[in-house]
């Protein structure tokens, strides 16, 4: 499949909003999730570290 | 030698098998989707009657067929969970239910972009569309009920029952092009028949779909070590985990 020029590429038949959006919504949704997913691992290791310091203590 | 069946049913032994697994799987993942891209992009041809909307495929199908498939796994480990009260079922049954919803929104989103250009419309009330969105409206029901009770246990109990019988949902999506044949075409890619697309097209969607996989093991792992660590905090192999961590 030989695009010829870059422009031609971007611009993908035509069609380039539809199928660049559709592309581009799935990555933010795959990064989104990967950021949610590390925020949760962030704040359940603060949280259960601190859970730790409280249960030496206590 | 007899094998013990259930050595990794424990949270304590899963816990490192997962962690081990957990690259292994982003890392096949990430190798897939640009082997997968490279071929839906340079290699499989323009369509016939499309042109180039049809390229749309390559992340519709795969989602769609994760969305579905998610559901299935989740129903399944979530009754596991319900019948052998086995807690690490439970926990994988929630581990999976954000990336099933993840996928379904993909799948109607990337679906809406397709049939705007091809069907003149974004959406449309079709069988295959409105069941797929009521998927997306189960795994949201899943995953604020399980998140409404605050005893643990019996939000398993509570989200097993709503996903096993949010389950019969799934072959009426993939059967209902062809009981309604409503708007959406058939499927191009079934278990009786070969598929009626071109190779190329074919390995592109198919790669992707195999990517797309290993992404959800990978973020299903890695969710489900985090909700084990969170329920048994005060076990000892959770204190052992968060000792060698700080």
């Amino acid at each position: 499949m030989n695009w010829g020029s870059w422009s031609n590429f971007i611009d993908m038949g035509g069609r380039g909003f539809y199928v660049w959006g559709s592309y581009l919504i799935t990555l933010i949704c795959i990064v989104l999730e990967l950021g949610q997913l590390a925020r949760h691992k962030r704040t359940l290791w603060q949280r259960l570290t601190q859970f730790m310091k409280l249960n030496k203590q206590g | 030698m007899s094998i013990n069946w259930f050595k990794y049913a424990s949270p304590a032994t899963f816990y490192p098998l997962a962690g081990k697994l957990i690259p292994l799987f982003y890392a096949l993942a990430a190798i897939l989707t640009v082997v997968g891209l490279y071929i839906s992009f340079f290699v499989a041809p323009t369509d016939a009657t499309q042109g180039e909307a049809y390229r749309i495929i390559f992340i519709h199908v795969p989602a769609a067929w994760m969305s579905m498939f998610i559901y299935l796994l989740m129903a399944m480990w979530a009754g596991l969970g319900l019948v052998l009260n086995t807690r690490l079922s439970s926990i994988m049954a929630q581990a999976l239910a954000p990336t099933g919803a993840m996928f379904t929104f993909v799948a109607l989103i990337t679906g809406a972009f397709w049939g705007k250009p091809t069907w003149g419309t974004w959406w449309e009330w079709d069988a295959r569309m409105t069941s797929e969105l009521i998927l997306l409206f189960l795994y949201i029901g899943y995953m604020s009920l399980t998140a409404a009770i605050d005893d643990v246990r019996r939000a398993d109990k509570a989200g097993a029952i709503l996903a096993l019988v949010g389950a019969v949902n799934v072959p009426i999506i993939y059967f209902s092009v062809k009981w309604w044949n409503t708007l959406h075409q058939g499927a191009s890619v079934s278990l009786t028949r070969a598929p009626s697309m071109a190779k190329t097209m074919l390995l592109g969607m198919l790669i992707m779909a195999l990517a797309a996989w290993m992404y959800s093991i990978a973020v299903a792992l890695s969710r489900a070590r985090l909700l084990m660590l969170e329920r048994e905090k005060s076990t000892a192999w959770a204190q052992e985990v968060l000792e060698q961590k700080s």
